[in-house]
């Protein structure tokens, strides 16, 4: 261990709260604006004069909760078989990459690596022609597909990273032990995998949760439409009012379950879980 | 229990580097063979070919007269141990032993896993750790669980790669003395892979010597020390390594550049042979003449040179005598020690001396030279000229008679003890 001077110390702590305030306050801004009553919105101070429930209340029980809630199972649904999907392909794939030699190794990476840096904004267009074209336009298909194109490279790329870190001798030592090259794989690389593998589902789930342009371009109606989307049209009561205070009880109800996530999956991202394998 | 046998077996990779050329050994039933030499002679290589986790180019291997060439690891029904163990860090000590015998579904009901597992745990004094996981133990634990995984499942053969390169001195000591024990208890053929000759020396009923990946000389570890092939065998066993001494004859006269000796008429023909000679000489092969008897006197040669210096260790000492060698033969060490994997051959003479011995260096010594145990190579081919065929095999068929005896032994302790 590293001694640490009580000087060190202090500077720490101060970095650490800079960055937790510039991180947290606008945070901690939308939830005050979310407790705010409508004619309460403009009042020029950060904390409400009152504190109600009135835009929890709109978008759960009133006017926008079925905007409000079917864009939320929406976006639950389809970002969580994003997220599944493209794990399950992208840990085959890193595998394959980071321990065999076929011909187009390379390709695929560099290929994945083009996908993700594309502007996105740039094949909204034709995709949206082609979506109306053969129907997928303003479907859960229609956004899975896409959100793949995101969430499969950055999942390839770590998770590669991630494979190469586990001692090939394990795989080998299992295939002695009598295990098939399928249940070397399952047994011995998997279950070390597990971090690496929760770490990489966590960030598809963000990047797909958190997408705007293909949610507000390739849906139409409710059928589809993700929270994101849904955001841009809450209304007021009336049109003499802004909806600030319903789209921030939003945002803040859109980000519990990020939240949730990463306090759950945690306790998964044992790091150092691979110490023991082989001889440090 | 299985014989492995190796027929010019040759591993060449994509470049056309052959790791290993060609070579043949037979190991028999219950053997322990070592696989030694420098590092990159493909001794590792030819390991894991046998393993299976390495394609064989050509040549055949079989394991008890079926051919396995084409056979999967798991279908060859071997025990390996990694150099780094390549324990899995999620199970705990019991699951990694049980590993093998769970993947042989159905094979095992699971009081047999428990008891086959705790048997092994007992042999290796693993008992108290087998809830823990493979993090929180020590290098000789793990090094345990990893025979542990071996000797669980009856594999026709043990292969060890290196596996006490990764302990401590004063550990390595005491796992060899287990390998070496377990091994004449199971009686299961064992092959190992090391670049330590000590542990060559003491685990081995036969040591096969490997260069370059080619087969030097396969032997027992008596027949290596005293009937060397040629020089690369005879300076990359033992250890202060043999001296080599450019010499010329002129009758029973051989010319060093440490003096002139007097040998006998055989050695004297063979080095008169060619126009220069290696003379190879083990450093015991030296004594201080004024301790050595009367009688033993006559056997060798009495000649005066100047020790550099001398080293104490209690129980001898060792002496060094520098040379100025010719530039060729400057060369010739120059290249045998590139070989052998060392840095450069000092052009001088390690001697070992009794501990009582008063020589000291700077002074003009008598030192006396037993000359019947010398050997003389070419230089040119490296061949050792005096290199005595049947008193070598005699050598390994005695080590051959005691593994049998001792197979039988440990045997015969294990049934009483049963």
């Amino acid at each position: 261990m590293k001694t640490t001077t009580p000087r060190t110390r202090i500077t720490w702590i101060l970095i650490t709260i800079v960055v937790a305030v510039y991180a947290l306050f606008p945070v901690f801004s939308i939830l005050a604006t979310s407790f705010k009553e409508p004619s309460d919105l403009s009042n020029g101070k950060l904390l409400p004069t009152n504190w109600s429930g009135v835009n929890y209340e709109q978008i759960l029980v009133g006017d926008a909760q079925e905007l409000f809630l079917t864009s939320l199972r929406n976006s639950i649904g389809i970002t969580l078989i994003a997220t599944a999907v493209a794990v399950v392909l992208a840990t085959l794939c890193a595998y394959a990459i980071a321990r065999l030699d076929f011909p187009g190794k390379k390709l695929v990476l560099t290929t994945a690596l083009a996908v993700s840096i594309f502007p996105v904004i740039s094949i909204v267009t034709p995709l949206f022609n082609v979506w109306r074209t053969i129907g997928l336009y303003d479907t859960w298909l229609g956004l899975i597909i896409p959100y793949l194109s995101l969430t499969l490279p950055i999942s390839i790329w770590t998770l590669a990273a991630f494979f190469r870190q586990i001692p090939w001798e394990l795989e080998q030592a299992a295939q002695v032990d009598g295990a098939t090259s399928w249940q070397a794989f399952r047994k011995a690389i998997v279950p070390l995998a597990a971090p690496g593998v929760f770490t990489t589902a966590i960030i598809a789930f963000f990047i797909a949760w958190n997408d705007f342009v293909y949610g507000i371009s390739l849906t139409s109606t409710e059928a589809a439409r993700p929270v994101p989307a849904a955001l841009a049209f809450f209304t007021g009561a009336s049109q003499f009012e802004s909806p600030t205070g319903a789209i921030s009880a939003a945002a803040i109800i859109v980000t519990i379950p990020v939240v949730l996530l990463v306090l759950g999956f945690q306790r998964q991202i044992v790091s150092g879980l691979t110490q023991g394998a082989v001889k440090g | 229990m299985a014989s492995i046998s190796l027929k010019n077996l040759v591993k060449k990779y994509d470049d056309g580097f052959p790791a290993v050329n060609d070579v043949s050994i037979d190991i028999a039933d219950g053997e322990f063979v070592i696989l030694v030499g420098p590092s990159g002679c493909g001794k590792s290589t030819l390991l894991r070919m046998i393993v299976g986790l390495e394609d064989i180019t050509s040549g055949d291997l079989f394991i008890d007269d079926r051919r396995v060439n084409d056979k999967a690891p798991r279908d060859r029904n071997l025990a390996m141990v990694f150099q780094n163990y390549a324990l899995y860090p999620h199970l705990t000590v019991f699951e990694n032993i049980a590993f093998p015998l769970r993947l042989a579904k159905g094979k095992f009901r699971e009081e047999e896993v428990q008891e086959r597992v705790r048997a092994a745990a007992t042999t290796l004094e693993l008992t108290d750790h087998l809830e823990r996981k493979p993090g929180n133990l020590s290098g000789g634990q793990r090094q345990r669980v990893a025979m542990g995984r071996a000797i669980v499942r009856q594999a026709d053969a043990f292969l060890f790669d290196e596996p006490l390169s990764n302990l401590d001195a004063k550990l390595r000591g005491q796992m060899r003395a287990e390998i070496s024990q377990m091994q004449r208890r199971l009686g299961t053929t064992s092959v190992n892979v090391t670049h330590d000759q000590t542990e060559a020396m003491t685990l081995g009923d036969r040591v096969a010597v490997l260069k370059k990946g080619e087969l030097q000389q396969i032997a027992s570890p008596r027949e290596l020390y005293e009937q060397p092939v040629n020089l690369f065998v005879a300076g990359f066993i033992g250890s202060p390594s043999m001296n080599f001494l450019p010499a010329t004859a002129e009758g029973t006269m051989l010319k060093t550049p440490i003096g002139d000796m007097e040998v006998p008429d055989a050695l004297a023909a063979q080095a008169a042979s060619r126009e220069v000679v290696l003379l190879g000489i083990r450093p015991e092969y030296f004594e201080d003449a004024s301790l050595v008897e009367e009688s033993k006197l006559g056997r060798g040669t009495v000649f005066s040179a100047e020790l550099s210096h001398t080293e104490w260790l209690g129980n001898e000492q060792y002496g060094y005598i520098h040379f100025e060698p010719s530039p060729e033969v400057k060369d010739l060490l120059d290249g045998l020690a590139r070989d052998l994997d060392a840095d450069e051959l000092r052009p001088q003479v390690v001697v070992t001396l009794d501990a009582a011995s008063r020589i000291r260096g700077g002074r003009t010594a008598e030192l006396w030279l037993d000359t019947r145990r010398l050997h003389v190579f070419d230089p040119a081919t490296g061949e050792n000229l005096t290199r005595d065929a049947e008193a070598g095999a005699a050598l390994t068929q005695e080590a051959n008679r005691e593994r049998a005896e001792e197979i039988e032994r440990a045997g015969r302790d294990a049934a009483e003890a049963g």
